[in-house]
């Protein structure tokens, strides 16, 4: 239904987008992941004409959108801050749309009823959205979004403002109302967990170019390079020497691999070792000295005096010599 | 899904022009051509003629020496009282609650946007040789003449002076009072300061950039004042603003005139400079606030005194002369030296109806109530053009491409120059091919428009700034085009603002004096042109039909500024 191609855009001289193509199809969210300043919220505006691009086609059902001003794209976007008229109440908020494509004044309010009742706002009618909490503005914007049926729903960081327990709950919220509208979906953020929750489909933006994608157990199993494993927090990053088909030479010593390498031995490569694939243990390859130990959910967090950190069910003192043993994969 | 724009449909034009690279975004060359031609040009001619005055003319140097020296002497003088009544004001109004306070401070700030001859009417109702005090006293002891000497003395210019600029001080330094921290001053208390040390060790340094930054721009005000001195101080004082027009219309010595003239915007570019550092440097300060002073009332009674002595010095200063001009305006008071010799005194409307004759011994060729149609004409005028021109330039400085940027600068230029300086540079600029306009009743509409277009701009400007692009871009994509964006976001917001600046320029141009003094013609006199031509002719009807006149002036203009402070989006002024 959407599709980008070649989308290309710089900001004050400098390329923020290098050239961005993907499809979005019917009843999917799609989750664009990325640090703040990676371009992320650029490519929503420009998918929503607002602005255009110096290069690419934003497509339609095959169409080119460049001609189909901002207005008549019917693409609905959840700003960031959410942008709330505070001259208008919850409901002239929410009717806003519906008022511009010159709907009938007993329609609008039907419609905007049912769209409140949606995001279980309907007590809410009359507030000023001045006077509403994060949550309730966040939902006011997407009632107001989501009352015009648009054909591709945007959403720039629509939970970033809000607090850790509201935002899981609302997270679970946005899931259901996605799923049940089956209107397809774009989902920025730079929280990994928030895009795991929500998408079909994660995207992996760094430097303005899509450097992952696939389903969320499929980037978090097998990430492409030594910067998206850094940025998901998978584990320990280390540089190493193949030594044979199974196992690499570190600073720690001779590390144990998952898989064998692709290609030939004795060159450089970058391992990720998951903290849950090591173990402390007499007698084994690797060994380091405890630098620090926090107490963590998971269990004791060690790390070592080179940053390498691992969790035990023990607590080990600190300025102790261990040896661990440990299973790395090779990050391309 | 296509948009078929025809280019004759309306409504696709309104949203050409609105939208994000519209036209109202394209036109911001439109103010900057304008001051190019109305204002840089004007300043460019007298630069030129000024250079014809040979510099060896011992006369003409004498002249400027002993005119620049009155002047520095008189606004350093206006300036030292203002800041004497000010100070203690501005402590009065921020520390204090006393009944009444809302309205004092409300009556304090309106003599700031009245018109100088509005001020110089109402002096002269109340201390003039025709005045209630002085025609009260000759009646009461049987003089012959008036016995307090008021109008043209130096007295009278600084009683004026004060009145006018008191209101800077207690803004300023009001704002710089409760910016204090009183944490501070129980930090000095704690450590030992008593009143005295407190004040000096503390609270006057705390002060000091908020008392320079005022102190300062009431000098600024008093050099270039122009009215109060031509209609109070009489032929026995000049200051530089008087000597260019005394030079201009009288002498026709324009190379001499347009060297005081640029003498006078210098000057007026270097106190607008330690000005504008004076407020930065006060700014500073108050930004280091955390807390407020609890206002309270006057506790003990050394604080009574105080409280209720400067209130009614207050209240005597300026109520009486606002109230006095209304008061003599429909009060025949003339006993003495008879024109009519057996004139009743008491209340009469025939001031008033004398305004629509047309008397034969007039100096006008119209009735002056004709001089206040021009005057709402000309007012009219400059909102239309100042609006017209404020819009796209603070549509453009809202969000400013880098070429935008000197727009910022050069269209506040205007503020800090003198209205008779500009009118003296019209005379000189526009009376000759390609732009012979001296003619032209459009010509001070335009000098109008020049002096209200800060006012407009910096009005409409925070509006429009506070609009977050955020909630343009939200309309648009829940379907609004340009123009639809524009009345559903931009004008809610901006309307408070619109009203408030066409009414900053409709007052600005009923009241200006200075260059209307220069470019008004005999058959289009302003409102305050007629009130000066009426209170220097002799006798007791003309003299009650100024009073009637700076009346209406009066109303019209409280009118204006009570509007101004309703619909004024926050605290924010152009001061």
């Amino acid at each position: 239904m959407l599709e980008l191609l070649d989308i290309r855009k710089s900001y004050e001289g400098k390329p923020l987008l290098k050239g961005i193509s993907f499809r979005v199809v019917e009843a999917e969210t799609v989750c664009l992941l990325g640090v703040s300043g990676s371009g992320k919220s650029t490519l929503l505006h420009v998918i929503a004409g607002l602005e255009a691009p110096e290069a690419g086609q934003v497509r339609w059902e095959g169409k080119d959108l460049a001609r189909t001003p901002v207005y008549r794209r019917q693409f609905g976007l959840v700003f960031q801050d959410y942008a709330l008229f505070p001259h208008l109440n919850v409901v002239e908020n929410v009717g806003f749309g519906l008022k511009m494509h010159s709907l009938a004044a007993g329609k609008i309010e039907q419609r905007v009823a049912e769209a409140l009742e949606l995001v279980n706002l309907s007590t809410f009618a009359d507030r000023d959205v001045t006077e509403l909490s994060g949550g309730e503005q966040q939902r006011v914007a997407l009632a107001r979004a989501l009352v015009l049926r648009p054909r591709l729903l945007m959403l720039d960081e629509p939970l970033g403002a809000l607090d850790r327990t509201l935002r899981d709950h609302l997270l679970g919220e946005l899931r259901a109302i996605l799923h049940a509208s089956r209107i397809p979906a774009i989902y920025v953020t730079h929280d990994q967990e928030e895009a795991f929750a929500v998408a079909d489909r994660v995207m992996l933006v760094h430097d303005g170019e899509i450097v992952q994608r696939g389903a969320p157990k499929e980037v978090f199993e097998h990430p492409a390079s030594a910067w998206v494993a850094g940025f998901l927090g998978l584990g320990n990053i280390l540089p190493g020497q193949l030594l044979d088909e199974r196992h690499a030479e570190t600073t720690l010593g001779t590390l144990e691999l998952q898989e064998p390498p692709k290609a030939g031995l004795g060159r450089p490569v970058t391992i990720l070792v998951r903290p849950e694939r090591v173990h402390p243990g007499e007698g084994a390859a690797l060994k380091g000295r405890v630098a620090d130990v926090i107490f963590r959910r998971e269990g004791f967090q060690v790390t070592l005096e080179d940053g390498f950190y691992f969790f035990s069910g023990a607590p080990l003192s600190i300025g102790q010599q261990i040896t661990f043993s440990a299973l790395g994969e090779l990050l391309a | 899904m296509t948009a078929s724009r025809s280019p004759i449909d309306p409504a696709s034009l309104l949203d050409r022009i609105a939208s994000q690279r519209g036209l109202a975004r394209q036109l911001w060359f439109l103010p900057l051509v304008f001051l190019g031609v109305f204002f840089f040009y004007p300043l460019v001619r007298i630069l030129s003629v000024s250079l014809q005055l040979s510099l060896v003319n011992l006369e003409a140097l004498r002249k400027i020496r002993e005119v620049l020296a009155f002047t520095l002497y008189q606004a350093g003088l206006s300036t030292l009282l203002t800041l004497l009544l000010g100070l203690p004001a501005a402590y009065l109004f921020t520390r204090f609650t006393f009944p009444g306070k809302a309205l004092l401070r409300a009556l304090t700030a309106v003599p700031f946007m009245l018109p100088t001859v509005v001020v110089a009417a109402g002096f002269n109702a109340l201390l003039g040789p025709r005045g209630w005090v002085n025609l009260g006293l000759m009646a009461l002891l049987g003089l012959d003449t008036p016995p307090v000497p008021f109008v043209g003395t130096l007295g009278a210019i600084l009683v004026a002076h004060v009145f006018y600029n008191t209101t800077i001080v207690i803004r300023v330094v009001g704002n710089g009072f409760s910016a204090l921290d009183p944490r501070l001053v129980q930090a000095a208390r704690s450590l030992g300061a008593g009143n005295l040390r407190l004040w000096w060790r503390l609270i006057l340094p705390m002060l000091r950039p908020s008392l320079l930054a005022a102190g300062t721009l009431v000098f600024l005000f008093d050099f270039t004042s122009f009215g109060v001195i031509l209609l109070l101080g009489g032929s026995g004082f000049t200051t530089l603003e008087v000597e260019i027009y005394i030079q201009a219309l009288q002498m026709l010595n324009l190379p001499l005139s347009g060297l005081l003239s640029l003498i006078q915007l210098l000057c007026t570019l270097a106190f607008s400079i330690l000005y504008t550092r004076g407020i930065t440097a006060a700014r500073r300060l108050a930004s280091a606030r955390a807390r407020r002073y609890q206002q309270q009332t006057a506790q003990g009674w050394g604080e009574k005194l105080f409280v209720s002595a400067l209130g009614s010095l207050l209240v005597v200063l300026f109520v009486l002369p606002m109230l006095a001009l209304p008061l003599r305006s429909v009060y025949r008071l003339e006993a003495a030296r008879g024109e009519r010799s057996a004139v009743q005194t008491g209340l009469t409307g025939q001031y008033y109806q004398e305004l629509f004759i047309n008397r034969r011994d007039s100096l006008f060729y119209v009735p002056p109530v004709q001089a206040a149609l021009n005057s709402l004409g000309y007012a009219g005028l400059t909102v239309v053009l100042s609006l017209g021109l404020g819009y796209p330039a603070a549509y453009a400085l809202a969000r400013p491409s880098r070429p935008q940027r000197i727009l910022n600068t050069l269209v506040m230029l205007p503020l800090g120059a003198s209205s008779v300086s500009l009118g003296l540079g019209y005379v000189l600029a526009f009376n000759q091919p390609p732009l012979r306009l001296l003619a032209s009743p459009w010509l001070l509409p335009l000098a109008h428009t020049t002096l209200a277009l800060p006012f407009v701009i910096r009005t409409l400007q925070p509006s429009l700034a506070s609009i977050p692009e955020r909630l343009r871009e939200a309309a648009a994509t829940l379907g609004a085009p340009p123009f639809q964006v524009w009345c559903t976001v931009d004008w809610p917001v901006l309307w408070r603002a619109t009203l408030a600046a066409a009414t900053f320029a409709f007052t600005i141009s009923l009241g200006e004096f200075g260059a209307a003094s220069l470019l008004a013609r005999p058959e289009y006199p302003t409102i305050p042109v007629a009130i000066y031509r009426f209170l220097s002719l002799p006798g007791g009807l003309n003299y009650g039909q100024a009073m009637a006149m700076a009346t209406l002036l009066m109303a019209l203009t409280t009118l204006g500024i009570l509007g101004i402070e309703r619909v004024r989006p926050g605290d924010a002024g152009p001061l």
